[in-house]
């Protein structure tokens, strides 16, 4: 039997405050391969975040374990480097700094202070952000942060790349531009990632596979579904495409017609 | 004008006369109003914002002058202030052995024991203030002690100081020390506990230890809560050495106010009040140009 890359096996969560016990997820599974991008869409709240958080190491899981390469996930490390949903950048470093944090740290007995140092510009570059490399994340535009974010994550190597609603906090516009951005890093560099989202064409456009979570609480994986399309993909060209357009609906249908939204009341 | 008028006639038939009268009143003031701040924009800045303290300082005096100028009056006006203490005033720096020493060595002595108190205070304010701001254990065993202690007024510590080291200097340097450690401490615990869990988050991933988290996170992070703490003790330093130098006597311009008062040379404490509030201004704007130097990142963001 072939070992995943990935797996996830039979997590629970549950946050205990006091007596009280609020059980956010429920016996999730699920395998990723190497290179897979893997998109987990679901309603806010859904405890989509606290999954990612537990594969990245910074929340511990009740139950069940997160095994990667066959390695027991139980800290956080740069093998699962994640890109935060407000970018999360180090205001009083330069974007450089922010990303050379990073690479100092992985890479300083492998590479030389040379080789770091090229290596910091090269992942710079491939956001097209080496131009901004002495400007404080103060002095640049939320779309650009979010860049250099990647572009730390990317520079350690990660074994899977995880992303947090990573476009959640931008306009379309830059929103559209930097998906792009990622879908072409990822066809360079074959990552493993694992995006959490809420933006149904998001998932469509960028991911191999959707995991649909329903709603919490005690959230479970309610339905997992292909992606069938071809790469590279071209965003003007799926718009009329009928295998985008099927995916499209089916991850509506799931969201909006099975599990919808139960506000709070 | 003749232009515009129709225009807006055109438009709306009704209210022409308004129109006009409108049209009247914003082109005759704007080629004046555009000129003026092109040619003195620096002059008008700096009158703007010179002026409104010298005049302060001009209807100040000149009201303390009016009130104490007539003869029966307790405190000297002004003038008599200035020829009263126009030798201390013209030489700062003449030493006549003993406690008789100009005002610039009076200050220094008293700069020198804040310097010292308070270098301790940041030293172990800081290193204390990230231990409880750190741990919840040292949190609940520490706060309730430093808040506590914290309201005690600086002068009472002295009595216990000098029963303690038997000197004065080391009691007044203590005293100093006592009075501006609580607020580093506090400000800095504070400004740890906020830390948003974001930058432990990235610390974690990247995988930083100890102590590079504390340099390159930690530190950066609370610094802005860190200055406010320094400042507001660099301050509570200031207030606290006159009333300790009173005390203790020796070179300082707390006992210098002291001595004077003793000797009824009233414009010789006016003088020094003038330089205690001057150096006191000094110090915080030192401490608050070193933090927004250090900080300049983080409050942006």
């Amino acid at each position: 039997m072939a070992k995943a890359y990935l797996s996830i096996e039979g997590i629970d969560k549950s946050f205990s405050r006091g007596p009280a016990t609020t059980e956010v997820l429920k016996d999730i599974s699920l395998t990723v391969d190497k290179g897979e991008f893997i998109s987990i869409i679901g309603h806010s709240g859904c405890g989509k975040s606290t999954l990612l958080n537990i594969v990245a190491g910074l929340t511990p899981a009740t139950s069940g374990a997160v095994l990667l390469e066959g390695q027991l996930v139980d800290e956080p490390g740069p093998d699962r480097a994640v890109v935060f949903q407000n970018h999360s950048l180090l205001p009083w470093l330069t974007v450089y700094e922010n990303v050379a944090l990073g690479v100092d740290k992985v890479f300083r007995r492998r590479k030389s202070a040379a080789e770091r140092r090229d290596w910091t510009m090269f992942n710079l570059e491939l956001v097209h952000m080496g131009h901004a490399r002495d400007k404080r994340p103060s002095e640049i535009s939320g779309g650009m942060k979010q860049r250099v974010g990647i572009a730390r994550a990317l520079a350690m190597e990660p074994k899977v790349l995880l992303l947090d609603e990573p476009f959640g906090a931008l306009d379309a516009l830059t929103r559209a531009h930097l998906q792009d951005q990622v879908m072409q890093i990822q066809a360079t560099l074959e990552n493993t990632v694992m995006m959490i989202t809420h933006d149904v064409d998001e998932a469509v456009l960028l991911s191999d596979r959707i995991v649909m979570m329903t709603n919490g609480p005690s959230a479970r994986i309610g339905e997992v579904l292909e992606v069938p399309l071809e790469r590279p993909r071209r965003r003007l060209e799926l718009v009329n495409d009928a295998t985008y357009l099927a995916c499209r609906a089916a991850v509506l249908k799931f969201l909006y017609e099975r599990n919808r939204f139960v506000e709070a009341a | 004008m003749s232009q515009t008028a129709p225009i807006g006639a055109d438009v709306t038939p009704l209210p022409t006369p308004p129109v006009r009268r409108a049209a009247e009143v914003i082109a005759l003031p704007k080629p004046g109003a555009a000129r003026l701040p092109k040619l003195s924009a620096h002059a008008n800045a700096a009158m703007a914002n010179v002026l409104p303290p010298l005049i302060t300082l001009v209807l100040l005096i000149g009201l303390w002058e009016a009130l104490c100028s007539s003869p029966s009056s307790a405190l000297p006006p002004p003038s008599q202030v200035i020829t009263d203490t126009w030798q201390l005033i013209v030489d700062p720096f003449y030493d006549n052995g003993g406690n008789d020493k100009g005002m610039a060595w009076q200050l220094l002595a008293s700069l020198k024991r804040v310097a010292l108190g308070y270098a301790l205070a940041v030293v172990a304010g800081v290193a204390l203030g990230v231990l409880v701001g750190q741990s919840t254990w040292a949190m609940r065993g520490l706060d309730p002690v430093f808040q506590v202690l914290r309201t005690v007024p600086p002068l009472a510590w002295l009595p216990l100081s000098l029963a303690a080291f038997r000197d004065g200097e080391p009691s007044a340097i203590f005293v100093i020390f006592i009075t501006a450690i609580w607020p580093i401490i506090i400000n800095t615990a504070v400004g740890i506990r906020n830390i948003p869990s974001d930058y432990r988050n990235v610390a974690q991933v990247v995988k930083l230890n100890g102590l590079e988290y504390f340099g390159k996170i930690m530190l950066p992070a609370a610094a802005p809560y860190i200055f406010t703490g320094l400042r507001i003790g660099i301050g509570l330093s200031w207030l606290a050495i006159v009333a300790a130098e009173m005390l203790i006597g020796g070179v300082g311009i707390g006992f210098f106010i002291w001595d004077a008062w003793n000797s009824s040379l009233i414009s010789d404490i006016i003088l020094a009040l003038v330089y205690v509030g001057l150096v006191g201004f000094v110090l915080d704007r030192i401490v608050a140009f070193i933090g927004s130097r250090i900080t300049r990142g983080v409050a942006a963001a």
